[in-house]
């Protein structure tokens, strides 16, 4: 019979570590359905039968982070066999808070007191019988890192979780808390789980509202008010302070009888790195240094060298060299050659080798980029330095909704908006996180520059202001979406209490990072591949059959139905200045990759040379884009569109993989549209109306309403929420039923 | 006075919790507790969040969060 182990502990316990360790490589990875949560799953080496399930990091079973709700979630309804609770013996008073909490559950606990090799270099001396039997459960000591204990820890909860024996609870409350408990008990007996008697009883004396409306019809509506206000008149507080005062009393009083503290009391290591590392002169050039490093590999040099590679070179049109030796086809080339010697129509070809073959480029060629990426981002995470980030970026941040974490997504968004949007699981509340996934990809990224330099070439005399405004508008974008959304419905449901631990600086394990690296570029590989095939695939059949499902060669692409889908969209974009249907499909076409907008010009004004070089040099159609937008301010709406709309079909689907959700991904996508065209029907109607190029109609007075309303919508008051939405708590229930 | 109030290198004691609901739990549930003792290590470069040193580990907290801890300066 299969059992379920389920991995509890505070984050920076060394929680993940663990888990590779006693899962090896043989893990699942996703997410909580409906949330945004991670979610971890490996069969236990040695044990076939056994699954190691992992929970969120949390530092309590409160109602109130997404994170704490998922995990009792789980471990009230899915009931495992028995919960390892990591420790970390370094922090024991407030990772034990936790496991006074698991204690209560009514499952067996072992307790695995982690980084027992620092404890021991400190000259802390921690009595392990004494613990546990004040605990009421198995303690064993580990190191993680080190590889020290865990097999003894793999015996020991497989025998645990197989015997089935009914665990102690050694933790007793105050007389007069405990006499409420019972008479509380004593009413709700028989209606819940026995197991769970206990546990639903102090969250029911606690007030906790989301465990009441779960149970059955019964105990649900049990008056319990006089049995709690009683103790509160008595204590002066309220029940949830009261036991959590109570929790951390008793703690004390164990780690007294059990923790001797003979090492010195001075400065640790982790305070001598923050002297320097979070200082008053120093934390902002040095975390400056630190982005630009971060940058300058995964974008400047190492990732993008490789991405090129993969997309001009196996992926390209020609042969290439290996190390000189013999010439290697590129995979188009190689695919094309085999379908011709199979001599399959031209269509098919066309769709293998400019659809699919394409599409899986599209995917493939972004991970480059992204591994380097998600290299660096594990190794700032796994030593604790993200946790400084938020604690000096948070300022700036939480302004505009969103965290200090924020700020990495972001600048890595310059590049890739690919690898910016998967960055944002870093970011520590799920408003935060969402806000980061639907703003990242406003800033111009590599992509959008080859647009950026055609209309600043074409209209502005090739200025270098066009370039900035770019970079401008897209901060702005961000800015104001975030203080605008924060305060909608959609996201005022969610509190972000800000109250973060600053880990101790550890080295992490090699392995651990390149783990989490691999995971991340899987997940992005399988979720998002799909979607951004599949987006490949339609946009080249639009682009290259008439509505004759006739198919077209690449120059007689106005004749497409992708041209006649412009045509009819025409009226939709003659309020911005660019109603006209070549514009319409080169925005269209930029969803495949925000550089092809060049190309689809190019091709569209019958450019003589290959137009996919275009993108490199676009002076040879500067002339005629002049022309076909007529007056810079056309130009500068289309632009303006275009940074700012829906991203590449790749940032769709890592923003579909990150928001796990359809309808989030949906609203992320729409809002973005929304507000590209707000924006550019602003910037040419009242940008014309102040030059004189437009004459007053309706659409200006639309964009003033627009400006109007966004001004409402950014000075409007608001309140930060307490509680988890409503709609969290639906989507919580339905991910656990 | 309150948590707010404290100069970095200043211990104090908590006497009190004011304010309710996830900040109050989120902070008690980090082991701020009545009569637990906290120094202010320090304030962040651009003047908040604050960082305190709580049962032995660095916790950071907004200043607007701080002001809901009352507590009695320790000398």
């Amino acid at each position: 019979m299969a059992v379920t182990i389920a991995l509890a502990g505070n984050p920076n316990a060394g929680k993940t570590t663990l888990f590779n360790q006693l899962t090896g490589s043989n893990q699942y990875v996703g997410n909580w359905p409906g949330v945004t949560v991670e979610k971890k799953e490996g069969k236990l080496k040695g044990h076939k039968d056994v699954i190691i399930a992992d929970l969120p990091g949390i530092y309590s079973l409160s109602p109130y982070t997404l994170e704490e709700v998922v995990a009792r979630n789980y471990l009230i309804n899915n009931r495992p066999n028995a919960i390892l609770n990591i420790v970390d013996g370094t922090n024991l008073e407030r990772n034990l808070y936790l496991s006074t909490q698991l204690k209560e559950l009514g499952v067996p606990v072992i307790m695995a007191i982690n980084m027992m090799d620092v404890v021991t270099k400190n000259g802390d001396v921690l009595n392990l019988e004494a613990l546990g039997k004040a605990m009421g459960c198995k303690v064993i000591s580990i190191s993680a890192l080190r590889n020290q204990g865990i097999d003894e820890l793999i015996s020991l909860a497989v025998a645990e979780a197989n015997s089935g024996a009914e665990p102690a609870i050694e933790h007793r409350f105050s007389e007069n808390v405990e006499k409420a408990l019972s008479e509380i008990q004593s009413k709700i007996t028989g209606e819940v789980p026995e197991a769970l008697t206990r546990f639903f009883s102090i969250k029911l004396f606690e007030r906790d509202d989301k465990i009441r409306n779960e149970l059955p019809e019964k105990a649900k509506n049990v008056d319990l008010e006089s049995i709690i206000s009683e103790i509160e008149k008595e204590e002066d507080d309220d029940a949830e302070s009261i036991i959590t005062n109570e929790r951390y009393k008793y703690i004390q009083s164990i780690i007294s009888s059990a923790y001797e503290k003979r090492g010195q009391t001075g400065l640790t290591v982790s305070d001598k790195i923050d002297a320097i590392v979070t200082n008053r002169f120093l934390a902002l050039p040095l975390f400056a240094l630190i982005m630009f490093g971060v940058y300058y590999i995964s974008i400047s040099t190492v990732g993008t060298k490789m991405t090129d590679w993969v997309n001009d070179v196996l992926f390209g049109n020609n042969p290439w060299s290996f190390f000189g030796l013999f010439d290697v086809p590129s995979i188009p080339g190689a695919v094309t050659s085999l379908l011709e010697s199979m001599n399959v129509s031209e269509a098919l070809q066309g769709l293998v080798i400019d659809g699919i073959v394409a599409g899986v480029g599209a995917v493939i060629g972004f991970l480059p980029q992204m591994l380097t990426f998600f290299l660096f981002l594990a190794f700032l995470e796994g030593c604790g330095y993200m946790a400084r980030v938020a604690f000096i970026m948070d300022r700036v941040f939480r302004k505009f909704g969103l965290s200090g974490k924020s700020f990495i997504p972001m600048l890595i968004g310059t590049g890739c908006g690919v690898p910016g949007v998967m960055g944002s699981r870093t970011v520590e509340n799920e408003r935060d996180r969402r806000m980061t996934i639907m703003t990242t990809t406003f800033i111009p990224c590599s992509a959008k520059l080859p647009v950026i330099a055609l209309l600043a070439g074409a209209l502005f005399n090739n200025s270098a202001w066009v370039g900035w405004s770019a970079y401008f508008l897209g901060v702005c974008a961000i800015v104001f979406s975030g203080i605008v959304l924060k305060k909608t419905k959609m996201f005022a449901g969610q509190p972000a209490p800000f109250v973060m631990e600053l880990p101790a600086y550890h080295m992490p394990r090699p392995i651990d990072i390149l783990k989490s690296m691999g995971e991340r570029g899987m997940s992005f590989v399988k979720k998002a591949g799909t979607v951004i095939l599949l987006a490949a695939i339609l946009v080249w059949f639009l682009s290259r059959f008439n509505f004759q499902m006739q198919y077209l060669p690449e120059e007689e692409m106005d004749s497409s139905i992708l041209a006649g889908f412009g045509n009819s969209l025409v009226w939709l974009f003659a309020p911005l200045g660019w109603g006209q249907w070549k514009a319409v499909v080169a925005a269209v076409t930029g969803l495949i990759a925000k550089e092809n907008v060049v190309g689809t010009f190019g091709t569209l004004f019958n450019y003589a040379g290959d137009a996919s070089e275009l993108a490199d040099d676009s002076s040879a159609i500067w002339e005629k884009v002049r022309e076909y937008f007529g007056s810079g301010l056309a130009g500068y709406s289309f632009l303006a569109f275009n940074l700012l709309c829906a991203p590449c079909f790749a940032a769709i689907g890592a923003i579909k993989r990150e928001m796990n959700n359809g309808r989030w991904t949906m609203f992320a996508i729409g809002w973005e549209c929304f507000l590209a065209y707000c924006v550019s029907l602003v910037i040419y109607q009242i940008g014309g109306l102040v030059t004189g190029a437009v004459k007053f109609n309706i659409f200006t007075i639309v964009a003033f309403l627009l400006v109007a309303a966004g001004i409402w919508g950014l000075l409007r008051p608001y309140k930060e929420a307490d509680t988890l939405s409503e709609k969290e708590e639906r989507a919580v229930e339905r991910a656990m039923a | 006075m309150t948590l707010k109030d404290l100069k970095p290198g200043q211990s104090a004691v908590v006497k009190k919790l004011t304010g309710e609901g996830a900040v109050k739990r989120r902070i008690m549930d980090m082991g701020l507790t009545k009569g637990t003792e906290i120094l202010v290590r320090k304030v962040a470069p651009l003047g908040d969040p604050l960082e305190l040193t709580v049962r032995g580990y660095e916790l950071s907290v907004r200043k607007a969060d701080a002001e809901m801890i009352e507590v009695e300066e320790k000398v």
